[in-house]
């Protein structure tokens, strides 16, 4: 009861500088849109057919990792600010504090899915309700651990915050890249496959194609459901133990 | 009791070394006292104020702080205490009032509740034309006032406030004073403040808890403390160097002016004129010395609290 109270707490202040100023939300929701219809037209016309099909699941995914890593930058902010060590000194849940503002992340990244889909339906993409269901879900979990992950990596940054850029910079583009969301890794040298292959990013991306494509019995489905169902534990699990460690800076 | 320390500690361990950044305080404060911690940057105050609002576990010792022990119970601390930090509480992007109601919701208070306290406390600090605003668009000193409401929401009996006016200009610290001692007298609370600012203890405290490398070296009044610690002294400036031969009892030469500590600078001021008169040496200034508590700190450890910043 306290914790979904103390959840909403945490959540309706995160969500509220956003709802107060509806222009800024609606270019913020608008952006993946743009980039939708710029990168995908321009896939679309090299690539042929079935572009569209292959280039949702992987632009949500993209956005799956962006997301997270803007929500451990909040945090960082807010951990070099005095706003987090003032919310410590309340009997505020501390999981409550990690789960409150994964579910704004969380929720603007369904919102921006389906605003993802909705668009790229008008351009040839084809529905499939029940696979986009499972892979929104799959993305869920996974953005949840990630967001864990990087509120982890927010809080062991302290007081400067360089390794929170440090290891998000370096860490970024190669699992974007190396995961076959913008571009087909199978046309890549023997080398970029290897590492492609290693990537946990990449499992995700390839059930995310299956799925958005109807096919729920590939087994690229199981590697990615188990990739994100690990990382969202070792995230929740790690995250809530640094949250009760808390802010420790300072003498 | 609102605060009682035994033996409280912190280490700070890095690779190379330890820090021991408190070595055992024990301290006592009763309800309704306004107490200053005084000690120069790097004296332990903050770590001590960050030990007894449960941010960090001490290395060894205990404490309660508002009746509770903030090692098996620090829930109970936090519900208890309102704590101004170094930093400021109220979140860049967040509306004034909407931080105060999440403050207020954090503390279990309803939505509608916490919305009626936050409009108190804007009204209670003089902010609610500010209500609307980002932190980010106000003042040094309306920050200050927003922070100090961000620690009333949910009324505490002890509110800890941690170098509440440090990088504030003269005149907004003045303000910031105001405010404090006046909520003191309105809410009839706890009041536990940290400076390195003498002139901040001196005017806002009636207590004054100096700490130095980790410990607390002095307790008390900060009359008490100037009368015990350092003493009063009067200040005579001579016609000429060569009379200095012809005081009776110690002195201390600071140029042509000579320095005597006294118990009473006021009352031994005449009596000595009229000594130095009548054995014929010529005073051409004279002035009564009250001691600083720079005077106090520089007595117990031979560094002025400025310097040993």
């Amino acid at each position: 009861m306290k914790f979904l109270r103390d959840t909403m707490t945490v959540f309706s202040r995160e969500a509220t500088p956003a709802l107060r100023d509806p222009v800024s939300l609606v270019f913020a929701m608008g952006q993946p849109l743009l980039f939708l219809l710029l990168f995908g037209s321009l896939l679309d016309t090299s690539t042929g057919t079935g572009t569209w099909q292959w280039f949702v699941p992987g632009i949500l995914v993209m956005m799956c990792l962006v997301g997270p890593m803007g929500a451990g930058h909040s945090l960082l902010v807010e951990l070099t600010g005095g706003s987090m060590e003032r919310m410590m000194v309340t009997p505020l849940n501390r999981t409550a504090m990690l789960v409150g503002r994964n579910l704004k992340e969380t929720i603007t990244l369904v919102v921006q899915a389906v605003l993802i889909v909705a668009v790229a339906m008008t351009l040839g993409f084809r529905l499939y309700p029940g696979g986009v269901l499972a892979g929104l879900l799959m993305l869920t979990v996974f953005g949840v651990g990630l967001s864990s992950l990087s509120f982890v990596l927010a809080l062991r940054s302290q007081p400067s915050g360089a390794l929170f850029w440090v290891v998000t910079q370096t860490l970024m583009f190669p699992l974007t890249l190396l995961s076959g969301v913008l571009l087909p890794l199978e046309q890549g040298p023997a080398w970029l496959r290897a590492v492609g292959a290693v990537n946990p990013v990449s499992y995700i991306v390839d059930a995310q194609r299956a799925l958005f494509a109807g096919r729920f019995d590939d087994t690229s489905v199981l590697h990615g459901g188990l990739v994100a169902v690990a990382v969202a534990l070792i995230g929740l699990v790690v995250g809530t133990r640094s949250m009760r460690r808390g802010v420790t800076t300072g003498a | 009791m609102a605060v009682t320390t035994t033996g409280l500690i912190r280490h700070f361990r890095t690779k190379k070394t330890t820090v021991e950044a408190v070595r055992g305080v024990d301290m006592d404060i009763g309800d309704g006292e306004l107490v200053a911690l005084l000690g120069p940057n790097g004296a332990g105050k903050s770590t001590l104020f960050r030990m007894l609002t449960t941010l960090l576990p001490p290395t060894a010792g205990t404490a309660t702080v508002a009746g509770r022990d903030i090692i098996r119970d620090p829930d109970g601390v936090r519900a208890r205490i309102g704590y101004v930090g170094q930093n400021h509480s109220a979140g860049d992007n967040f509306r004034v009032r909407d931080e105060l109601v999440t403050q207020g919701r954090s503390h279990g208070m309803t939505r509608v509740e916490a919305t009626r306290r936050a409009d108190e406390v804007l009204d209670l600090l003089g902010l609610r034309p500010l209500a609307k605003r980002t932190p980010n668009t106000l003042s040094g000193g309306q920050r200050r006032r927003v922070d100090i409401a961000m620690g009333l929401v949910h009324r505490p009996a002890l509110l800890l406030l941690d170098e509440p006016s440090t990088g504030l200009d003269p005149h907004s610290r003045a303000e910031v004073w105001e405010h404090i001692l006046r909520l003191r007298e309105e809410l009839a609370m706890t009041l536990v403040l940290s400076t390195h600012y003498l002139e901040e203890a001196d005017r806002m405290a009636e207590r004054v808890v100096i700490i130095d490398h980790g410990l607390v070296i002095a307790d008390g009044t900060a009359d008490r403390l100037r009368k015990d610690l350092a003493g009063d002294r009067i200040a005579l400036t001579l016609e000429s160097k060569a009379d200095m031969a012809r005081i009776a009892g110690p002195f201390e030469a600071h140029g042509d002016t000579v320095h005597i500590r006294v118990p009473d600078a006021a009352a031994a001021l005449p009596r000595h004129l009229r000594e130095l008169d009548a054995a014929g040496v010529k005073v051409v200034a004279a002035q009564a010395l009250r001691p600083t508590l720079d005077d106090v700190f520089l007595a117990l450890t031979g560094r002025s609290i400025q310097e040993a910043a």
